[in-house]
């Protein structure tokens, strides 16, 4: 009844064209855009915008690469966390070999590095596919896990070996470092992810996104209408790397504050693939959908027993954790493989027709 | 000058390299073994099964959880082989034969999903703190042999992890070669559809390989815990299968014994002798890119087969 497209001509090729072409569809983005910038940042506490908003929109980002790379131009890697890191150490370089410059900037910067990286571990994926390409993207994983952790120049010699993010000032605000209050982090991580977001949502529609779709779908066939899988291939691993670029960075200096090569180990990796599963593969909603899901469960574990009355200890909620991810993916992978983001296709297709759907 | 020098040292005291190289076969052996289960379930399902490494340190941990509560190791080990085959049967049910027919990397992912699940099970029911391998009560031998004064050591454990690895080899090739369900396990391998018009149930045969495999991993797991200990961050070592697999190519028993052999002797060598040049412990990552520069020159990998692709 309230979700209906019935009297919105498109009267011009522009209009037909746009981003979200249902009205309700634009509001509703624009209002979760505009609660998100507007009203969380003055409801929410500390705890919610550190523990949950935070890392899942980070999260999100990272998905949202991983997705470009595997939902859209069908190239399984398994080595987002390497790339990740790649943009987390190349933007602690920056930042403290040119310490005037601002720190969005260099944050923005650094994902060119990984997107660099991301090329030239792209090389294969034309002469080999499938998980073949998945176990040659996991050198990526391993290879940058040691160089990081072994080569001082990346973390400056420090005695800890672990990256502490320097404080960074934005007109007088502090953007970075240990006194940057969370409101203040929230809303530049909320500002650069809506920013790559929507970029995101139009590589995929255009030109570019076509032909990863055609890529992913049949690469053969693809390459008999005329699409070059080189460069599309490449251009994929440097957009993908560019946000698992970008991502890692904030993870480091957006939400842990310091960080050790070791939370980029194979195990972000995997949560961030089984983000876009569980979300939707070649998605980009499915992204934030899965993201949150990943976010959200373990802390659901850690409270839901314990507002039930019966606290159960942190090991215990790890392991459980693992169980009820690994049944999850499972699960999806048979009931609905197009993950949330289909659920929630559906959901708008029955809606439009509420309440008379015959 | 760090590309020479360690060709001299090499020459200059072959029995070092001997036992470097010795080290790296041992390592080898328990990589290719790894390897070896999952060609089977390639072959038989189709299916890149992710969780091999994984079903390595559940099968060891239940052996020796097992023991731990009491069981003597002689019944834990036919109790564990079934715990195995309970695994095979319930992947079997629960996982594959509801994806059917699904895209291949989708059921990679769901063996990623059964990988996280195991080990969220394993150390639920079993603690997450290593744990020491029964290699006593198992009767394994646990002293070393040594040669030329000394310098040469050889672990008897890891003389008998060869012998043993050879031996389920000859045995396997055997039950493949000689056995009924062995010969339909082949035909499945072969074509699918075949092997289901005459007369073959592909969920029976699913159940097989997928216990032959639990079994591997359990003998597998048995030879690592004696090496280690056996706890979870085994199953990091293990993915080192997936190089090895890459090497040899998915579809060769022949690919995965000499890819191991390959990535556990030139992986040591080059942790040994140019590791300490780098930064040491390169160890993490040197086998993927060996894997990575056989794939340049084949793609399918040194015995795969060619894909012929069609549009």
């Amino acid at each position: 009844m309230f979700y209906r497209e019935a009297g919105q001509f498109k009267t011009t090729y522009i209009s037909d064209q746009e981003l979200f072409p249902v009205k309700q569809d634009r509001w509703g983005i624009l209002l979760i855009i505009g609660f998100s910038f507007i009203v969380i940042p003055l409801i929410a506490n500390d705890y919610w915008l550190q523990a949950i908003l935070i890392p899942f929109l980070i999260f999100s980002l990272a998905a949202l690469g991983l997705n470009i790379l595997t939902g859209y131009a069908g190239q399984l890697s398994l080595g987002t966390g390497g790339f990740m890191a790649v943009g987390a150490y190349s933007c602690y370089k920056l930042v403290t070999i040119f310490p005037e410059t601002n720190v969005i900037l260099l944050i923005l910067v650094s994902g060119f590095f990984s997107a660099g990286i991301g090329l030239i571990f792209g090389i294969p994926s034309l002469k080999i596919k499938g998980f073949y390409l998945a176990v040659a993207t996991l050198a990526a994983q391993f290879f940058f896990e040691w160089l990081f952790g072994r080569v001082k120049w990346f973390y400056n010699y420090n005695d800890s070996g672990a990256i502490e993010v320097p404080v960074r000032k934005f007109f007088d605000i502090a953007v970075t470092g240990p006194i940057a209050t969370a409101q203040t982090r929230y809303v530049v991580v909320l500002c650069i992810v809506t920013f790559l977001a929507l970029i995101a949502v139009n590589i995929v529609r255009g030109r570019i996104g076509r032909a990863w779709m055609a890529i992913r779908d049949m690469d053969i066939a693809a390459e008999l209408i005329g699409i070059r899988p080189l460069t599309t291939k490449l251009i994929a691993f440097a957009i993908s790397s560019y946000y698992a670029g970008v991502a890692g960075a904030l993870f480091v200096f957006a939400y842990l504050g310091s960080a050790e090569v070791e939370v980029f180990d194979i195990n972000i990796s995997f949560e961030i693939l089984f983000m876009i599963i569980i979300g939707g593969l070649g998605s980009i909603s499915g992204a934030f959908l899965g993201a949150a899901f990943i976010v959200l469960i373990p802390i659901l574990i850690t409270n839901l027993p314990r507002m039930l009355g019966m606290p159960i200890n942190a090991a215990t909620v790890e392991h459980f954790n693992f169980m009820i991810l690994g049944a999850l993916i499972v699960l999806f992978l048979i009931f609905e493989p197009h993950g949330l983001a289909k659920i929630w296709t559906i959901m708008r297709e029955k809606l439009r027709v509420w309440p008379f759907p015959y | 000058m760090i590309f020479i020098q360690p060709f001299f040292d090499m020459v200059g005291d072959p029995v070092l390299f001997l036992q470097v190289i010795w080290e790296g076969f041992v390592t080898g052996i328990l990589y290719s073994l790894i390897a070896f289960g999952f060609v089977l379930i390639f072959k038989a399902s189709g299916v890149f099964n992710f969780a091999q490494g994984i079903m390595v340190v559940f099968a060891a941990l239940t052996l020796v959880g097992l023991h731990e509560a009491g069981v003597s190791a002689f019944v834990a080990l036919p109790a564990t082989i079934l715990v195995m085959y309970v695994l095979a049967f319930s992947v079997e049910r629960l996982v594959l034969r509801s994806l059917v027919n699904q895209p291949d990397i989708i059921l990679f992912m769901a063996t990623i999903g059964l990988t996280f699940f195991l080990i969220g099970f394993g150390e639920f029911i079993f603690g997450g703190e290593p744990k020491m391998m029964i290699t006593e009560e198992l009767l394994l031998p646990y002293d070393s042999i040594t040669f030329f004064d000394d310098m040469l050591i050889l672990q008897e454990i890891d003389i008998a992890a060869s012998i043993i690895a050879a031996l389920s080899l000859v045995f396997l090739a055997l039950f493949l070669g000689k056995t009924k369900i062995g010969i339909a396990l082949r035909a499945v391998a072969d074509d699918h559809q075949a092997a289901l018009s005459v007369g073959i149930s592909l969920n029976t045969i699913w159940v097989v390989v997928w216990f032959i495999s639990g079994v591997i991993a359990l003998i597998t797991g048995i030879m690592w815990g004696a090496k280690s200990d056996v706890s979870f961050a085994l199953s990091i070592i293990a993915l080192k299968a997936l190089p090895v697999l890459i090497l040899g190519g998915f579809t060769s028993v022949r690919g995965a014994i000499v890819g191991g052999l390959i990535i556990g002797i030139g992986e040591k060598i080059g942790e040994f002798y140019w590791g300490g040049l780098v930064g040491g412990s390169i160890e993490g990552w040197l086998a993927y890119m060996i894997a990575l520069f056989f794939l340049f020159f084949r793609p399918q990998g040194l015995f795969g087969e060619k894909i012929i692709e069609r549009v």
